[in-house]
């Protein structure tokens, strides 16, 4: 069925065509900006005004003094120590709570279990509690306090719950006829049948330990254990214009240490922005997913 | 099924005592409790052992003395907080920065929406999407940094104001300005991403709604609104009533990594108050009655939204 747009239609389609533009536009241009100057030669650009529409000239210094700085390759190793333990630690933990709440057979606690987990949706200690619960436990300037105490989301767990409870209960009946217990019937049967759904909560978790970086400020006090995100933030807020690029900037050249600062922050920016770029296919496809499984439950 | 019933049965014949049925739900289940357990003791530990030490919310808490031999002290912290002068301000700014980025942020992200939804040309659609998304990934440090490189009086945004014949200010140094940077940017970091629920929303719409429209006459903005905007309204109700549900919960990240002394009187909410005075001052007492204050009330405003949602459109939480 074509029927013929009228010409309000057609102004309209166009006007929504042209906003669309508009906006994302204004999404990618800031980034752009960061990726342009990152590359540009550091003099033409403490002299340029404005927006900036093509790299000014072509120079990778800005790169080179970023990965001279131990802190870079520390920070990174460390934020993939804790993403991958922390992913690793938050899948088992959310497994284990979601293959027991989807039980069919009778179990005496289960409710209890249940009221436990949601209550801490709605309800929880707090930040001073909370830091002065794991300095307590020893875990001040340890990677664990970035791993263990976000182990468990309750609202993941609900969602992998509803995703488990989907499984047909005929094929765990007849692994339990074969001699099965729960644990091979969860490592087995479930998680296998569960892939989708653990790539969802795999990357939802992954992405949250990436870009986290407010526990690592409270707990750590030993450079070497930054992630990598406490680092940019070093660079790119604390004392704005001083220290840490300063002296990235000064291993090139006295003089012209001013200019390079700038272009190595945006450096530092892609750098520690590409890794989160590689995946976004992936991310945005599975991220995309989560939400409309996380609706559906609203 | 044959299993479950077998046991299901066998406690009403004998009828056991409260104890003799959790032995025996115990030896039943004993496999699901071992795999269990692990996660109850995360959750006693991580999440109940903080709501245990809330108690020094009423104490005069000293790390040395530990949570039982510090004083009780009652409401003093409450009292103390309630009649200083930052009680008013940081509830101000909580309320302000939320209630302005509900108001220009959440129907932006319908109006979005509904744009997008318009787009007939799937790729250009998809290429809209893709790009338009990229920031609800980026981390807030890497955003802030962009912000405050951008803000400062040399520029990208100073430099734009300066070309159209403003004068330079640091942005971030201002207090007139701090609500609409940290705003502003949070639309641009968020509204992409906030148009997928509405988007899914969309799809679940009857498409022969539409053709019937079609054949009674709608035109297409009649389409937009009697159609797809009254098909997404149980979405918008239910966002809506969660976000007053957490209008006092303004997140501190994005606050403590922008604000500055300069712009305190306007930037600080409860929760960067709570981190600083509870952990860079260490009034650890003060700071945890603060916090417990803050959640107390957004607890009661998460209750009372879902009760009025329930009332008036029959959509709840739970």
């Amino acid at each position: 069925m074509k029927i013929r747009k009228s010409i309000w239609e057609i102004i309209f389609d166009t006007f929504n065509c042209f906003i669309m533009i508009i906006w994302t536009l204004i999404t990618a241009y800031p980034l752009l900006y960061v990726l342009f100057s990152s590359v540009s030669d550091a003099d033409r650009l403490s002299g340029h005004r404005g927006l900036l529409l093509y790299p000014l000239g072509f120079k990778l210094d800005a790169y080179w003094l970023v990965f001279k700085n131990p802190l870079i390759l520390s920070g990174y190793v460390n934020t993939v120590i804790v993403v991958l333990g922390g992913t690793a630690l938050n899948l088992f933990m959310s497994c284990l709570a979601a293959y027991f709440l989807s039980r069919n057979d009778i179990i005496l606690w289960k409710k209890a279990v249940m009221v436990m987990m949601v209550i801490t949706m709605f309800f929880g200690g707090g930040m001073i509690p909370n830091y002065l619960l794991v300095t307590g436990l020893g875990m001040r300037d340890n990677l664990l306090a970035l791993i263990i105490p976000g182990a468990v989301s309750t609202y993941n767990v609900i969602i992998m719950r509803t995703s488990f409870m989907g499984i047909p209960a005929s094929l765990e009946e007849s692994a339990f006829l074969d001699g099965a217990n729960h644990f091979s019937i969860l490592f087995k049967i479930i998680i296998p049948l569960s892939k989708s759904i653990l790539a969802v909560m795999a990357l939802w978790y992954g992405v949250e330990h990436w870009n986290s970086w407010f526990s690592a400020a409270i707990y750590l006090n030993k450079r070497s254990l930054y992630p990598i995100q406490l680092v940019m933030r070093e660079i790119l807020i604390q004392n704005a214009q001083s220290d840490q690029v300063y002296t990235m900037a000064s291993s090139a050249n006295e003089d012209q240490a001013a200019q390079v600062a700038k272009t190595i922050k945006y450096a530092a920016i892609i750098i520690a922005t590409v890794p989160i770029l590689c995946v976004y296919p992936y991310l945005q496809k599975h991220f995309v997913k989560g939400v409309m499984i996380g609706a559906l439950k609203g | 099924m044959t299993r479950s019933l077998q046991t299901d049965i066998l406690p009403i014949k004998s009828a056991p005592g409260f104890f003799s049925r959790i032995a025996r739900d115990f030896k039943k289940n004993r496999l699901l409790y071992l795999m269990i357990f692990p996660v109850i003791v995360y959750y006693i530990i991580f999440n109940y052992g903080p709501m245990y030490g809330l108690q020094i919310a009423f104490k005069d808490f000293n790390l040395r003395a530990g949570y039982w031999a510090s004083p009780w002290v009652g409401f003093k912290h409450f009292k103390l907080f309630f009649e200083s002068y930052y009680f008013g301000r940081v509830l101000r700014n909580t309320l302000l920065i939320s209630v302005y980025s509900l108001i220009f942020s959440f129907p932006a992200t319908i109006v979005f929406a509904l744009l997008l939804n318009e787009i007939r040309n799937r790729i250009f659609k998809r290429f809209v999407q893709t790009i338009t998304y990229i920031p609800h990934f980026i981390s807030i440090i890497i955003i802030c940094g962009i912000i405050v490189d951008f803000c400062m009086s040399d520029g990208l945004i100073n430099d734009i104001i300066s070309f159209l014949g403003g004068a330079r200010t640091p942005l971030l140094q201002e207090m007139k300005y701090f609500r609409s940077v940290y705003i502003i940017s949070g639309m641009w970091q968020g509204l992409g991403w906030g148009t997928i629920i509405y988007l899914s929303a969309i799809t679940n719409i009857d498409q022969e709604l539409y053709q019937a429209a079609i054949i009674d006459g709608a035109n297409r903005f009649r389409q937009i609104w009697h159609i797809t905007l009254t098909g997404i309204r149980p979405t918008i109700i239910i966002l809506l009533i969660l976000r007053m549900g957490s209008v006092l919960n303004v997140g501190f990240e994005k606050v403590i990594l922008l604000y500055n002394p300069a712009t305190y009187e306007v930037a600080d909410v409860i929760s960067s108050y709570v981190y600083r005075r509870g952990l860079q001052q260490l009034n650890w007492s003060y700071g945890a009655a603060v916090g417990l204050f803050n959640s107390v009330v957004n607890l009661i405003l998460v209750v009372t939204s879902n009760r009025v949602s329930k009332k008036v459109s029959d959509i709840s939480l739970w």
